[in-house]
């Protein structure tokens, strides 16, 4: 744990950035977003790198998130306290439906089957007419808290995600400590292994494909009222696509390998796409060549220097 | 007449128009330590499949303790206490051998569904687990990675995995299956310590170290059990001299 130095003063950056001077709306409208996917991207690198279950379909959990707010926005219901649970309980339950099926899979049966998923949220996201259809649906005003405009404030905003990065870091390495985690490692590395103890992996990974479901929820929840706006784009295999990578650029051997990965990938592509038009040209290979040459990813590289 | 701890019924098992295990009937006594024996191909992997539920037999039943487990998954079968080793060693490579056994030791303590304590600070299941490594004499490497441990500390290792989940039945699939001669002795020593402790069912391919162990012996040849005796018997029955010994001299 003493290689976590890294993340911990990320973490700890990102808290003392609004007050050295980057306040202001546009550094924290970025970090919002660096921290809501960073969010998203740990409840995948506990599926893919605590579990062993490559989701190529994460997106979706955020996108089920997102919309709960904006349907439930359209019929007026805007208080945190009832569009939260159902947001995070909606992204959960999409996830134990399309799980109960996909875990029965493995490989590259998994990976295609959760992106079939993903996609069939995001085409029945594109065909919600009521709700902005492709167009997508901008929220009247951001989610209250006990009917206050919290989240309107660009501070508690910025603390309320740093506040749930952590508590999600936290929260899913406590996770797979734990014996059920137990059951998922060994799993992963060794499935008949758990069986031939007495234990069935399929229940373990259920449970596990819903908690990260609903942490994806979460971070739909704070995309929409990040953006004030959501999109079929959020669920689309893209974004699935680039949480992925965030966790392997990240390193997929540490939860916190994905905090970085998200937000080196937030900067490098907010930071390109200032330097240039054709950005994604370069961005790509980039990717390509840390996939490459990172062994274990950003987190590797740090742990091999504690080594 | 004793009551057998495990009562194989009449299994048969086509692959095709192969009958991979036919009509095997077999009774493991508690306490002892029965062998299956048989050249290659004669459906030993097959059977020990049937028992512990990764293949279901065609017709026939298995019983354990009494209780009918033919159409038990592997898992709840090790739950009602009949603990398996593989022939190709399987044990979780990133993890230490002590937590390899604790999973073990979980399984058996009370629901895996819990999460929030670390697993690793259980003292009860790292005991558990650290007893399980004493008896098959791993205690000084319970640190070590699984996936870095000799070959012989690996099969040894699945032994305390299997120990910890506190079996009634241990099955053996060919524990000496790769082990060099000095690893096998050790692991013959092993077994032998066990014994007086355990019920085995054995299936092994190596002759030697069947006969200085099995209280019985049965004879598997092409899917059939031809003969079950005590060491003796089958040593001086002609019919296993010519269907396996007889090769195995050649």
């Amino acid at each position: 744990m003493r290689e976590a130095w890294l993340p911990l003063a990320v973490l700890l950056a990102l808290g003392l950035a609004p007050l050295a001077g980057f306040g202001g709306s546009y550094e924290t409208t970025l970090m919002a977003r660096a921290m809501i996917l960073a969010i998203a991207a740990v409840s995948l690198a506990f599926l893919v790198g605590g579990a062993g279950l490559v989701s190529l379909g994460h997106a979706a959990t955020v996108g089920v998130g997102a919309y709960a707010v904006a349907i439930l926005d359209a019929h007026g219901v805007t208080e945190a306290a009832r569009v939260l649970p159902v947001a995070i309980g909606a992204a959960a339950l999409f996830s134990l439906a399309t799980g109960a099926i996909a875990i029965r899979t493995s490989g590259v049966h998994f990976i295609m089957i959760t992106l079939a998923f993903g996609q069939m949220a995001f085409f029945t996201a594109s065909s919600l007419a009521a709700y902005g259809g492709d167009d997508g649906y901008t929220l009247y005003s951001r989610t209250e808290v006990l009917g206050t405009r919290l989240l309107e404030d660009r501070l508690a905003f910025h603390y309320l995600c740093l506040g749930l990065l952590a508590l999600t870091w936290a929260a899913s390495a406590m996770l797979l400590a734990s014996r059920f985690g137990r059951v998922l490692r060994a799993a992963r590395e060794n499935a008949q292994r758990v069986e031939a103890v007495g234990l069935a992996p399929y229940p373990f990974r259920l449970t596990g494909y819903v908690i990260a479901g609903a942490i994806g929820g979460l971070a739909g929840f704070l995309l929409a009222n990040a953006t004030e706006f959501v999109s079929p784009a959020t669920l689309s295999w893209q974004r699935s696509g680039e949480l992925l990578f965030m966790v392997i650029l990240g390193g997929v051997g540490r939860l916190w390998g994905a905090i970085l990965g998200a937000l080196v990938f937030v900067v490098l592509e907010t930071w390109l796409a200032q330097q240039m038009q054709h950005w994604k040209l370069v961005f790509g290979p980039m990717l390509i060549l840390a996939v490459l040459f990172l062994r274990g990813g950003l987190a590797g590289v740090v742990a091999r220097r504690h080594g | 007449m004793v009551e057998p701890l495990l009562r194989l019924d009449a299994l048969r098992k086509h692959y095709g128009g192969l009958a991979v295990t036919d009509g095997v009937s077999l009774d493991v006594l508690p306490g002892e330590i029965h062998a299956v024996i048989g050249p290659n191909g004669a459906g030993k992997t097959t059977l020990i499949h049937e028992i512990t539920g990764l293949v279901a037999p065609d017709s026939g039943r298995v019983l354990f303790a009494g209780q009918d487990i033919t159409r038990l998954s592997l898992p709840r079968r090790v739950r009602a206490g009949l603990a398996r080793t593989f022939q190709i060693t399987s044990v979780v490579p990133g993890f230490s051998a002590l937590e390899n056994v604790a999973l073990a030791a979980q399984a058996r303590a009370g629901s895996s569904f819990r999460f929030l304590r670390p697993a690793a600070a259980e003292a009860a299941l790292n005991e558990a687990a650290m007893a399980a490594l004493a008896e098959v004499g791993l205690a000084d490497r319970a640190a070590v990675p699984a996936g870095a441990l000799s070959h012989g500390e690996k099969r040894a290792l699945e032994l305390a995995i299997a120990l910890a989940t506190r079996p009634r039945l241990l099955l053996l699939d060919e524990p000496l299956a790769g082990a060099g001669p000095e690893e096998t002795e050790r692991l013959i020593a092993l077994l032998t310590r066990l014994k007086s402790a355990y019920t085995i069912l054995l299936v092994e391919h190596d002759m030697q170290a069947v006969f200085a162990l099995a209280d019985r012996v049965s004879v598997l040849v092409y899917g059939r059990l031809i003969a079950t005796g005590t060491v003796e018997e089958i040593r001086g029955n002609p019919e296993v001299r010519a269907a396996y010994l007889g090769e195995d001299e050649a």
